[in-house]
């Protein structure tokens, strides 16, 4: 239906109540949560909360050290779907990594977030040429980097970083923790279609080379 | 989705018989309501974030045309479609249209109420598309053949065993699978393909956001996610009343959907989409298509149900239904079922059609304390009721008991007489035990419990004796 016709009708009813129009005052909304200092302790409470699992890394350059290590331990093989801007970072020789979309058989992926919730214990994945989507959801094992200095309080402190960066991504994915279902019995399963293990590696250096 | 056959009467007597739904229904209600509960006391402000929520709901419907206006343009600017839907039958048909446009064979589905609502399924699979749900529930429920009987929790009806059936049936050559674990992994395992070879994933959209042109799904699965990804074309289904100014209003409804719904603090996946994938991008769908379903929700903006427009789908409501917990959702005969489908169904299928669903509730009002946005459900329902009998949907035999009632009631001295014979009446028959176990013209109260006798004097008589004010 033409898109005028279609609003002309919900006008006419909004028209045909006396004094509705005139109620269109947004309210006042709550403050979102802070948490001052407490910040990156309350996002990695949320983050095991949530079935996550998470380390800490002074810089980027040791991703790669503590991602294989991470793999080892749990007898996963060494190959990996790996955001572009980790890409550079130094893998050893014979390690098996690209940054193509992932494919139906992607086992792991490393990826680096665009920012934290403190509040939820969320990580927001900025979608573009820096991060595939896919790498969020195709894998069984994926492993997050996330700077210190982008963990924000809440939700609306990553609207605030959107509007600042002035652009919505086409997907902006908030993730918090594994894929789960409860729609057998109500039991939670972890690793419904999506990752059964989040990890993540949150780095304390400021800035850093990426 | 068509009406199922029968009435909520005889639908219900059949639930009611059913003993691996009635085992299913006792297993999920206190999980739901211990959850919800356990969740919101862990947040202080959630009561001031019902009002706000609320308010912000009415805010918007009052301009919703400006709103929808606001939120289309942004879409188009992104280079996403918005297609306007009047009815089900012009929602399906710019449905059939995309996918025969986009050459489909396999269409994936996130789980959407409003494709249910349109009837999109069956529509469809006329046209000869291979239609994949891919939520666990709506897929357990797409191999039984059976409509939702839960709004998030579309399979809550089957039990364990009854999954493991219908995998075994449709999963030749796997072994059959028992534990929780098994079957959750087997579906993944036969939805792993469709993902990869869907070409048009149709989800569903908690949310529009005016400000930024997104279309916001929440999932616990990520199948919405991997629908939406990796499908050549996206289409979003959403009724015209999901629209949000700005994405700070989205937070405050975030913050309440989660722990209304299912008691977390948030789903595991909130993805908000704007637009098509953009030059550069490694993956994402080609086209983004967004219909707005109107469907008789502009009538309702116009009338004594607009509150109900306010509804996000969190279930909370027949989660917290001593009725729904009884009966199960299909006895509601319809896509929405306990308290808000009592309002709905009847407002999109017609009042005579569905003369008896506002009528089976008992006005307790737990809905109503629970809805997240502040609903006056139980109001709404009384409003439905009078409706019904203003249209004069009201059977005979009920309208001439209210009459002789009413006929009664306004003879005080009469009224009295009647209600002490009675009275004494009852006592008697019940003897010592003080409860009667049968009585003519109430079996359907004393065929499921016994119906305590009056213990003394009338409330009047007692008030009289007391020298209480006349």
């Amino acid at each position: 239906m033409n898109r005028e016709l279609f609003l002309h009708g919900i006008r006419q009813a909004i028209a045909s109540s006396p004094g509705l129009r005139a109620r269109s005052a947004l309210p006042e909304r709550p403050q979102p949560p802070a948490y001052g200092e407490g910040r990156i302790g309350q996002f990695t409470g949320r983050l095991e909360a949530h079935a996550c699992t998470w380390e800490e890394i002074e810089t980027l350059d040791a991703l790669p050290g503590r991602v294989l290590a991470w793999l080892d331990e749990r007898r996963i093989e060494r190959r990996l779907a790996v955001a572009p801007p980790l890409g550079g970072l130094p893998w050893p020789e014979g390690v098996h990594h690209h940054s193509a979309p992932a494919g139906i058989d992607e086992s792991v992926a490393v990826s680096l977030a665009f920012a934290g919730i403190a509040e939820s214990g969320s990580l927001a994945m900025y979608s573009g040429p820096d991060s595939p989507i896919t790498h969020n959801f195709v894998p069984e094992f994926h492993l997050i980097a996330i700077r210190a200095e982008d963990v924000c309080d809440s939700q609306e402190g990553v609207w605030a970083k959107l509007r600042a960066r002035g652009d919505m991504p086409r997907a902006l994915n908030l993730i918090a923790g594994p894929s789960r279902t409860g729609d057998v019995e109500q039991t939670i399963q972890l690793g419904a279609h999506g990752p059964r293990q989040v990890h993540v590696l949150l780095v304390r250096a400021k800035g850093g080379k990426s | 989705m068509k009406p199922l056959r029968g009435t909520f009467d005889s639908r219900s007597a059949k639930a009611l018989a059913d003993p691996s739904l009635q085992q299913a229904l006792r297993n999920f209600k206190p999980l739901f309501v211990a959850k919800r509960a356990a969740a919101v006391a862990e947040l202080p402000d959630f009561e001031r974030l019902r009002d706000t929520a609320a308010a912000i709901k009415d805010a918007v419907l009052s301009e919703l045309d400006v709103w929808l206006e606001r939120y289309a343009e942004k879409v188009e600017s992104l280079g996403g479609k918005v297609h306007f839907a009047r009815d089900a039958a012009e929602a399906r048909e710019i449905i059939r249209e995309i996918c025969r446009k986009a050459g489909a064979r396999t269409v994936c589905k996130g789980k959407s109420m409003v494709s249910e609502e349109i009837g999109l399924n069956e529509a469809l699979e006329e046209d000869g598309y291979r239609v994949v749900e891919t939520d666990l529930g709506e897929y357990i429920i797409q191999l039984a053949k059976e409509p939702p009987s839960h709004i998030i929790a579309p399979a809550i009806h089957k039990t364990r065993e009854q999954v493991a059936d219908l995998f075994e049936k449709n999963h030749p050559g796997r072994p059959r699978e028992e534990s929780v674990a098994g079957l959750v992994n087997e579906a993944r395992h036969a939805l792993r393909e469709r993902f990869f070879e869907s070409d048009v994933g149709i989800t569903g959209g908690n949310f529009l956001i005016a400000e930024t042109g997104t279309s916001v799904i929440v999932t616990n699965e990520g199948n919405g996610d991997l629908t939406q990804t990796l499908s050549r074309v996206h289409v979003v289904t959403s009724g015209i009343e999901r629209v949000l100014p700005t994405l700070d209003d989205l937070s405050v409804f975030l913050r309440l959907l989660a722990r209304s719904a299912t008691g977390q603090d948030t789903e595991c996946y909130t993805t908000l989409s704007s637009g098509p994938k953009r030059p550069g991008d490694p993956d994402g769908p080609e086209e983004y298509h967004v219909v707005l379903v109107d469907n008789g929700r502009s009538k309702m903006l116009s009338g004594r149900f607009r509150d109900m427009l306010r509804c996000i789908r969190c279930g909370a409501c027949m989660n917290h239904c001593p009725v729904y917990g009884a009966v199960g959702g299909h006895a509601y005969g319809w896509v929405y079922p306990g308290p808000m489908g009592s309002i709905l169904t009847p407002l999109f299928n017609g009042l005579a059609e569905n003369y008896d669903l506002p009528n089976a509730c008992t006005l307790n009002g737990r809905c109503q304390a629970v809805c997240p946005v502040r609903i006056p459900l139980t109001e709404l329902i009384r409003t439905m009721r009078n409706e019904q009998v203003k249209a004069g949907l009201m059977p005979a035999s009920q309208r001439r008991m209210m009459a002789a009632w009413g006929w009664v009631a306004r003879q005080p001295g009469l009224y009295r007489a009647l209600e002490r014979l009675g009275s004494r009446m009852l006592r008697l028959r019940a003897g010592r035990s003080g409860a009667l176990s049968s009585l003519p013209g109430a079996s359907a109260w004393t065929d499921a419990r016994d119906l305590p006798a009056p213990q003394g004097p009338t409330f009047i008589d007692q008030w009289n004796a007391r020298g209480g004010d006349q």
